[in-house]
């Protein structure tokens, strides 16, 4: 075993080559995109919770917006449909609760739904390994994927939120929301959903990631039939 | 022979699994030399340790003592990103049960291994339905794997295994999920590629048929190297053989 090494120097053999963001990108993308069943529920999460929070915030942007008109009619509809038009502020507190729960709620969703799809394809981490894959690919691939996952759930939850903000704004109050849209507000309020979002989704990817890259390719060689 | 004409060295290796108290011997100190440019089938029963060795000689599992050379090179002493160059240029994998990617159609899933070599996507593609070309499926480019069928699947695999040129084929049982008839074309086609491309072949198999186009035969039982025939010494003995392990 510890015979002197007959070998040439190890050096000789080069390292393998790092396969770049962009190739990873083109991978994964066709990835999700033939998985798109699979890849819809892991985004449902993403989705929920970010028309959740657009539709608090369209809501709130566009009530303030209308509070500001300060008109006779328009303040009889506000306080019928509830709005407080004296307070400064109309989020309580039960409301921020509930989106940071759904927020919390999406993170977990998403891991969970990423680790089950990585052991799943515990055998086809193994095969690319085979095929001379290195760990930062697997990364590279895992993490791309359910970036763009939350991504897409992201814009999608958006899109959500901001047209149910704007029907039920206008079946309370009629033509003023669109008349008197709060572009600016709304804008920044569809910011900080994206943001959020965004943010969710790569700090959910981190872990699945690093786990997929943590397989052997020995799991390839293993027959499970 | 000089020393350099073995492309695959075993010494001495051994490998042990441990399950909580049990210790399970499924290589113990067994040595072979695989010759440069032939064809060598291992044969045993099942248990005996033919997967274990595969995983030794293509690096995806460290014996437990001992030592595994590829061409002259020590695979203990490559850092994991050696060992993914030496899989990725100078082995081609084939499975039994094909391993193929899903989602990705039969040029993707050939193309795949040829960007890990660094060749651009683009390229990569015209690579990969050349060799798709030379195992006949010129035709199913575009198919999914689960859009044909096996003998197919396994035809793609070895498209995947051949397209960055390596030096061996390392293939365990490729012909286990395949019946008879389809099992023989892709002897035949890995037989192929030894005589067109000078690649090593190295195959387990339970396959009596494997043994006609092999140059060498291992046989192992219980982890050790039973014995082993060139191809003139196999027929005469495969009277015995298939009493022996057909049994
Ligand atoms: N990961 C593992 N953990 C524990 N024991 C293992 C493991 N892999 C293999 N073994 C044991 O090692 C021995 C050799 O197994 P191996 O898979 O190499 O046999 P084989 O010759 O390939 O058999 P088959 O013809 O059925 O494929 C067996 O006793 C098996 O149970
Ligand atoms: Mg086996």
């Amino acid at each position: 075993m510890d015979e002197p090494s007959l070998s040439p120097s190890s050096r000789e053999i080069p390292d393998q080559y790092p396969i770049p963001w962009s190739v990873a990108f083109q991978v994964s993308w066709a990835g999700v995109r033939r998985r798109i069943f699979r890849s819809a529920i892991t985004m449902l999460g993403v989705v929920l919770a970010i028309a959740l929070l657009t539709y608090m915030l369209i809501t709130e942007s566009v009530t303030d917006a209308l509070v500001a008109l300060n008109l006779d009619d328009l303040n009889l509809l506000l306080q019928k449909a509830g709005v407080d038009i004296f307070s400064a502020s109309r989020v309580d507190s039960m409301t921020i609760l509930l989106i940071v729960l759904s927020l919390i709620t999406c993170l977990v969703g998403i891991i969970n739904a990423m680790l089950m799809s990585v052991t799943e394809r515990i055998r086809e981490i193994g095969t690319l390994k085979c095929l001379g894959a290195l760990d930062s690919f697997i990364v590279k691939s895992y993490f791309i994927e359910s970036s763009l996952q939350g991504f897409l759930g992201t814009l999608l939850g958006m899109i959500i939120g901001l047209v149910v903000a704007i029907l039920i704004a206008t079946i309370h109050y009629g033509r003023y929301p669109l008349a008197h849209f709060p572009w600016g507000d709304a804008l920044s309020a569809l910011g900080i959903a994206a943001l959020i979002g965004i943010l969710l989704s790569i700090v959910a990817s981190i872990a699945p990631a690093y786990w997929a890259a943590r397989k052997e390719p020995v799991e390839a060689m293993r027959v499970e039939e | 022979m000089k020393e350099n004409d073995f492309i695959v060295q075993v010494r001495n290796v051994s490998k042990i699994y441990r399950r909580g108290e049990e210790e399970v011997h499924a290589l113990r100190e067994i040595s072979l030399n695989v010759t440069r440019g032939e064809y060598v089938s291992i044969m045993g029963p099942s248990g005996s340790g033919k997967s274990t060795l595969f995983n030794m000689i293509g690096g995806l599992d460290t014996p437990t003592s001992g030592s595994v050379l590829i061409d002259g090179f020590r695979l203990s002493e490559l850092s994991p990103s050696q060992l993914a160059w030496v899989r990725c240029h100078r082995i081609g994998f084939v499975f039994q049960s094909f391993n193929l990617i899903p989602t990705m159609t039969a040029l993707e899933n050939v193309a795949i291994a040829r960007i890990f070599a660094g060749v651009p996507p683009a390229q990569a593609r015209r690579d990969a339905a050349e060799t798709l070309e030379r195992v006949g499926l010129g035709h199913r480019l575009h198919h999914l794997p689960s859009q044909v069928s096996g003998g197919q699947q396994q035809r793609i695999a070895i498209a995947r295994a051949i397209v960055n040129k390596p030096s061996i084929i390392l293939a365990d049982e490729p012909t286990g999920n395949l019946d008879l008839h389809t099992g023989e074309e892709i002897i035949n086609l890995i037989g192929e590629m030894k005589a067109t491309l000078g690649i090593t072949i190295i195959t387990a198999t339970h396959d009596m048929k494997m043994l006609s186009a092999s140059d060498v035969v291992f046989w192992i039982k219980d982890g050790q190297l039973e014995r082993s025939a060139r191809k003139g010494e196999i027929k005469i003995e495969i009277g015995t053989i298939d009493g022996k392990t057909l049994a």
